[in-house]
This record gives C-alpha cells, sequence and structure tokens, in this order.
C-alpha cells in the first residue's frame, strides 16, 4: 500500500494510522483538561486497538475512564460531561457497537443544540471496517445511520495525517461527532506527521489525484482501492480523478461538483453496503446541481446489500475491489 | 409528619405545591381552549413528589425533570410563563417552539437538562453531569426522575449501574405511580418494592411515601447530602398514584374505582394542608393571601405566555449545528485547580489489581473469587461474603428461596 499522501512540512519516522489516533488523543489531552477520555478497556488495558495506551498513566483514573459494557450509559455520560464544559471522546471497541447507543446518540446528543440551545462537543470514535475477517458484527460501516441525522457531524478518514488533524478538529468543534477509523488501515499505511500542532479542516474533501476523463469519489479504505484502479486505468489512458471525501456529513458538495463539472462523469466507491449508501446521495445532488454537465450516468462501487460474511471467499466477494472499480470506470468512460 | 423544618421550608414547601398544581389547572383550561398544541400531562396528586425532591437541591446542583415534574422546575426557578409557553409552542418558549412540555432546559444559570421522551436516557447523562462537577471541583448533585414504567428500560439499569461504579454524586426518584399508560406496575416488574432495584447496583435506596410532602423532602435532603459526601447515587422510590389519564385524551378508564377512591382520599396537599394547620403554620388568611399571590401570579404569567407570537415559519431550519464561538463558548468552570488533573499530578501508575480480587479475598476481608466455582456457596456461609449474602425475603412473596448451589450456578451462566 502507498505511503506519503501528505508531505505538508512534514518530519521525524512515519507513523501508522493508529500511531496518529493515539497522538492526536495524547496532544489535545495535553492541551485541554477538559478532554477526557471513555470507554470499555480504555484505561489499564490501554484500548482493544492500543489507540489509548499510556493515557491512563500520564492523565489518570478521572481522564481515561474505564465502563462497564454499556455504551448507552458512554454516551449518555459523555453527553453529560459536555453539558459541563467537558469534551469527552468516546471510544466504541468496535463502531459496529455504536447502535447499541443509537437512540442515546440521535435522539439525546444530535438534537440538543435545535431544540434547547445544548451543544454537546463529544467525539465517539472506534475501529470500522471490513477486508480483516472480523465477521457480520466486527466490521460494519455503519456511517450512513449517522449521516441521517441531522445534528451530527461523520467523519471518514483515509491517512494517518487526516485522521490526526480531523481527530483534533473533532474534539475542538461544539459538535457531536462521529469518526470511524477503518481497521483495515490501522498498521497498513504509515506516513510521517508535522511535528507541530495541526488539524485538518472538517466538511473539506481533497483531490487525491487529478485527472480529466472521470470522477472517481470515495473514502476511507476504499480510497486506497480507488487510487490503485486509477493508477491501472492510466495504463489505459483514462485519467481519474480521485477524491476524497473525509467527512460524509457535512458533504463538500464543492469539490465534489467542481471535479464532476470538469470530467462530466461520476463514480462512487464505497464499502457500505449499496442501497442508501452515500452514492445515492451524491447522484442525487449531482442530478439537482450538474445535471447538464454529466455524460453518463452516476455510476457506484459498493458492497452488496448483505451483512459482512465472515469466510475470507464470500467477504472477497461481497467487498468493492481495484478490478470492479476498474471495470466500472472503463465503462462509464465510454460514455 | 414530624416537625423539624423552619416554618420558611414548611411554608415554600407549600406555596410550591399549590403553584404545581394551579399551573397545571390552568393548562387544563389552556387545553380545554384548544390553546395548547399538543399533548397535557398531569401530576396531579405526585406533586409531592417532584416539589419535595427538588428543594432539596442548591442552586448548584443539576436537575433533568421528566414529563410530571413541572413542579421541580417551579422549585428550580423556571418562570410559569415558560411552561404555558413551551406548551403553546410559542416563540418566547425556552425551545422557541422547538419542542413542548417539560422538554426544555437551561446550561448556564438553572442548571437544568432537558428530557426526551426516550424513557432512561437521562440516567446516565445526569451520570455524566454528576462525574463532570465532581471532576471540576464543584461539589453539585445531579438529581434525575424516573417512572415505574421507565425503570424497565435498558438505560435504567447500564446508567444506575455505571453511576455506582463511579459513585457519582447522583439521586434518582423513582417515582412509582402504578401505571405505566396503561399497564399496572404489577404486570411490569415482579417487585414489591422497586426500590429494590438498588440492590442489584450495590447502592442504597429509600421508600417514602410521596403523598407526605415533608417525608419526601426529609429523605430527598438526606439523599443529597449523602450524594454531595462523596457516598455514591441513591435511589428514592416515592410511591404514590397517577390520578388522571397518561395524558389529557385517556380517560383512564382501566383504573380500579377503589384505588382511585383511596388515593384521592390522600391527596398530597389535602394531607399537609392539614397538618399546617395543626401545627399552626398555616391559617385561614395565610391560606387565602397564598391563594391570592398565585393567582396575580399566574394571571400575569398567562397573559404573556398568549400575548406572545408563534415563531416564524422559517425559524425551522436554524440552530441544527453549533456555529462556533459567537454561538456558544464552551468553557468549564474550574472549582479547583486545573495542576490536580493535568500531569505531572495528574499521572498514576496503571495497575490491574482490584483489592483482593482472583486472590481469594474480598476487599471487605471476605472469599473473593479466583476463578468461579471457588467461592463458598453463599448460604452455606451467609457471613463470608458480607454484603453479596442474599438475604431471604421476609415477605411473603409466594416463591421458595433459591438453593445455594442455584445460585453459584447462576453465576457460572452469566459468564
Amino acid at each position: 500500500m502507498a505511503e506519503n499522501y501528505a508531505t505538508n512540512g512534514a518530519a521525524g519516522a512515519p507513523v501508522t494510522f493508529l500511531e496518529a489516533i493515539k497522538q492526536a488523543m495524547f496532544e489535545e489531552m495535553e492541551r485541554d483538561p477538559a478532554v477526557v477520555v471513555i470507554g470499555e478497556d480504555v484505561g489499564v488495558y490501554g484500548g482493544a486497538f492500543k489507540t489509548s495506551e499510556g493515557l491512563l498513566e500520564r492523565f489518570g483514573w478521572d481522564r481515561v475512564i474505564d465502563t462497564p459494557i454499556s455504551e448507552s450509559a458512554i454516551i449518555g455520560a459523555a453527553c453529560g460531561m459536555s453539558y459541563l464544559g467537558l469534551r469527552p471522546i468516546c471510544e466504541m471497541q468496535f463502531i459496529d457497537f455504536v447502535v447499541c447507543a443509537f437512540n442515546q446518540i440521535t435522539n439525546f446528543v444530535a438534537k440538543g443544540h435545535y431544540l434547547w440551545n445544548a451543544p454537546a462537543p463529544i467525539v465517539i470514535r472506534g475501529p470500522s471496517g471490513g477486508g480483516v475477517h472480523g465477521g457480520p458484527f466486527h466490521s460494519a460501516n455503519p456511517e450512513m445511520y449517522f449521516v441521517h441525522t441531522p445534528g451530527l457531524k461523520v467523519i471518514y478518514p483515509s491517512t494517518p495525517y487526516d485522521a490526526k488533524g480531523l481527530l483534533k478538529a473533532a474534539v475542538r468543534d461544539n459538535n457531536p461527532v462521529l469518526f470511524f477509523e477503518h481497521k483495515f488501515l490501522y498498521r497498513r499505511i504509515k506516513e510521517q506527521l508535522p511535528p507541530q500542532d495541526y488539524t485538518v479542516p472538517i466538511g473539506k474533501a481533497v483531490v487525491r489525484r487529478e485527472g480529466k476523463h472521470l470522477t472517481i469519489l470515495s473514502y476511507a479504505a476504499m480510497m486506497h482501492t480507488s487510487l490503485e484502479a486509477a493508477a491501472a486505468l492510466a495504463q489505459e489512458g483514462i485519467e481519474a480523478e480521485v477524491i476524497d471525501l473525509r467527512t460524509l456529513l457535512p458533504l463538500d458538495e464543492e469539490t465534489i461538483l467542481n471535479s464532476v463539472k470538469k470530467t462530466n462523469r461520476c463514480l462512487v466507491v464505497h464499502e457500505d453496503t449499496k442501497t442508501g449508501g452515500i452514492a445515492g446521495e451524491i447522484a442525487a445532488i449531482l442530478c439537482e446541481k450538474a445535471f447538464g454537465h454529466l455524460d453518463g450516468p452516476l455510476m457506484r462501487v459498493t458492497a452488496l446489500d448483505t451483512p459482512v460474511p465472515y469466510s475470507p471467499p464470500l467477504e472477497d466477494y461481497f467487498l468493492p475491489n481495484a478490478k470492479k472499480i476498474f471495470a466500472a470506470a472503463k465503462e462509464l468512460a465510454r460514455y | 409528619m414530624k416537625k423539624s423544618l423552619t416554618r420558611q421550608q414548611y411554608l415554600d414547601l407549600y406555596y410550591y405545591m399549590r403553584l404545581n398544581r394551579a399551573v397545571e389547572d390552568t393548562m387544563v383550561k389552556l387545553f380545554r381552549q384548544n390553546k395548547i398544541v399538543g399533548g397535557l400531562y398531569s401530576s396531579l396528586g405526585q406533586e409531592g413528589i417532584s416539589v419535595g425532591t427538588a428543594y432539596a437541591l442548591e442552586k448548584k446542583d443539576w436537575l433533568a425533570p421528566m414529563i410530571r415534574n413541572i413542579g421541580a422546575l417551579l422549585v428550580k426557578g423556571v418562570p410559569p410563563r415558560d411552561v404555558f409557553m413551551q406548551h403553546m409552542a410559542k416563540y418566547d418558549s425556552p425551545t422557541k417552539g422547538k419542542d413542548g412540555t417539560s422538554h426544555f432546559g437551561d446550561l448556564e444559570n438553572l442548571h437544568i437538562v432537558s428530557p426526551i421522551s426516550m424513557l432512561g436516557d437521562l440516567i446516565p447523562v445526569m451520570t455524566g453531569v454528576a462525574m463532570a462537577g465532581r471532576y471540576l471541583g464543584q461539589k453539585i448533585v445531579a438529581m434525575t426522575w424516573i417512572g415505574d414504567g421507565g425503570s424497565s428500560t435498558g438505560v435504567f439499569h447500564e446508567g444506575l449501574n455505571f453511576a455506582a461504579t463511579q459513585k457519582a454524586p447522583f439521586v434518582l426518584i423513582l417515582e412509582n405511580n402504578q401505571w405505566a399508560y396503561s399497564t399496572p406496575v404489577r404486570r411490569q416488574v415482579p417487585l414489591e418494592n422497586l426500590a429494590d432495584r438498588a440492590k442489584a447496583y450495590g447502592i442504597d435506596s429509600y421508600i417514602v411515601d410521596g403523598n407526605d410532602v415533608v417525608a419526601v423532602y426529609s429523605t430527598a435532603k438526606e439523599a443529597v447530602d449523602r450524594a454531595r459526601a462523596g457516598e455514591g447515587p441513591i435511589l428514592i422510590e416515592a410511591k404514590s398514584f397517577r390520578r388522571m389519564g397518561h395524558a389529557q385524551h385517556d380517560p383512564a378508564e382501566y383504573v380500579p374505582k377503589e384505588m382511585r377512591k383511596h388515593w384521592e382520599a390522600r391527596d398530597p396537599i389535602a394531607l399537609y394542608e392539614k397538618f399546617l394547620t395543626a401545627e399552626k403554620l398555616l391559617d385561614a388568611k395565610s391560606q387565602k393571601e397564598m391563594e391570592d399571590k398565585i393567582n396575580a401570579l399566574l394571571t400575569k404569567e398567562r397573559d404573556f405566555a398568549e400575548n406572545s407570537p408563534m415563531p416564524p415559519a422559517e425559524f425551522a431550519e436554524h440552530g441544527v449545528y453549533c456555529t462556533g464561538d459567537g454561538c456558544h463558548k464552551i468553557e468549564p468552570q474550574w472549582a479547583r485547580p486545573k495542576s490536580e488533573v493535568t500531569p505531572p499530578k495528574s499521572s498514576v501508575a496503571a495497575v490491574w489489581r482490584v483489592e483482593g480480587f482472583g486472590e481469594g479475598k474480598g476487599s471487605g476481608g471476605g472469599i473473593a473469587p479466583i476463578h468461579f466455582g471457588d467461592t463458598t456457596p453463599t448460604e452455606a456461609n451467609p457471613e463470608s461474603e458480607g454484603k453479596a449474602a442474599p438475604k431471604v425475603s421476609a415477605k411473603k412473596t409466594g416463591k421458595k428461596p433459591p438453593p445455594a448451589v442455584a445460585a453459584a450456578s447462576s453465576r457460572k451462566a452469566r459468564r
């Protein structure tokens, strides 16, 4: 897998996605005593993926809080803490379990600012996504439940640089943020990070590869798969522009529209299942705002509309891959 | 009722109960005039609980009401006009028409967290409020209410268990009015006393007559003091009765006549007036003065509410997100030095060890499991586990106590 998506004045040894998350939490806790971490096994154990390793030793029991297996209590308590000005980072051990707190998030946390002027600056983060044979309850991509909930922000980064910068931005944001960390990327990519404090703005997509024949919109692990497909497409003379959405709510319509108005073709690639995925929303936006610019139909390469199966041949069949993206892009380029 | 409060406290309790009832009576009139947009829920007969518990809080403390806790809001300082305007969906209401009933809060001044309709969610939220208050050194107590019905939700258990593990300064009032909409408590929970739920979390509980406002206040005060002193969360079951239907639309014909009669004869305000009169704290003249005061206040408040405009339609799309410091500048109020929670002072040794756990002796000196099966069956040696030994209830429940061996195997099965 490719390294170094951003240079940004980078220095020091390249770090993994996991390390970037850890650095973001550490630095935010160091910067602001209002930041606390709460979740299952986040304290002494340092988190199931070791993203909170060392935090308890440095910041103590009041700021690194091990909880019972009670996702609703984690989110509820974090929400209550935020009402007194704290900025809790809630860890879901696997993001699949976030739905155990669905009511707390969608009805309590998300609606507070609109209904009674109560901002809830909390971050809900955890490992998501498939490709590691985690089975149907440890591989989910439940981002769209939350993209459909006004009041939340939804971030799904693809690189260590963005993961760190966006997590810091999420902690400092006054709104509740769902932060998805694709676990396939945790140890597979490394990147040099700037030594100084930085954030990445929420709600801004980025062009990862420029091209003129079609636009590929993607995020998280599939962004890397899309780049792989784009490299293969280039060999056949098709220049695909690859855009990393980074934030799904709010969606960066401007970057999407600018690219599609240039290439006139759009392919959306996501690991989430097809029906109700972000591709459908993007199709609607393009119909509303760029219909006259489209030379072909919006196409999508997504996971199947099934639960994530466990056995490797089943999961491989379920997931999108570079070959499927390549084929769809070639078809689209013919329009 | 026994005499132990100051004269002013007795009269405050009376004033707020009367105000609570008068506010709700006014809203029934507004409802019948079609001036209330949505549903109207009544706390008739339960005013002693809302008023007595909230009166035990200090100004800096936090509360989160349920639908039948208008009285608690009034005690905390919410003006009646806000309650009227909420129900009437007016633009000057605390939520500016975005929500109704008691669904509003005030983070800045009154320290009120808004409820949502999904029951039980406030329990972990107020646990978090209590934890944050402790973390910031504010020495506050957080209080919320739940019904007999809401005590069956999953989040009730998640929240109270978490509050208990954290020893959060949190007081939960379990308002047992014996009806969850149309379902009697006997069909919801196989317990005589819902306060027994506290045993499952290792926390203390009280049972109080919810129609005796002095008893409610005294119990709540003790619980609030204990929670503030660091003894952890406390559950109070206040037993009462829902005199009206679930809401105005519900005639509640499912309630047995005898039951209604019994509780109507135990009206908390009438009982309290009898007490106050006997103790010479209230006479016809002072009672009349208080009534006049409340009437004058509510006429003014109601006029204000009725004259408030409805929200402009396009206001519907405003305010989903906080737009930054100009919208909300979020800053915790530190009542302790920040240095206590930042390195190096905050740094600790991360230890696995919980005293006695896995080493064959419990923190109380009793036997703790090394692995399941090691522990002596509790009934064979009830002293050895201290508090953990299940007491066989003296009450006639019609069921035999489970044999010790079943208790041991059920622990095993839980894994």
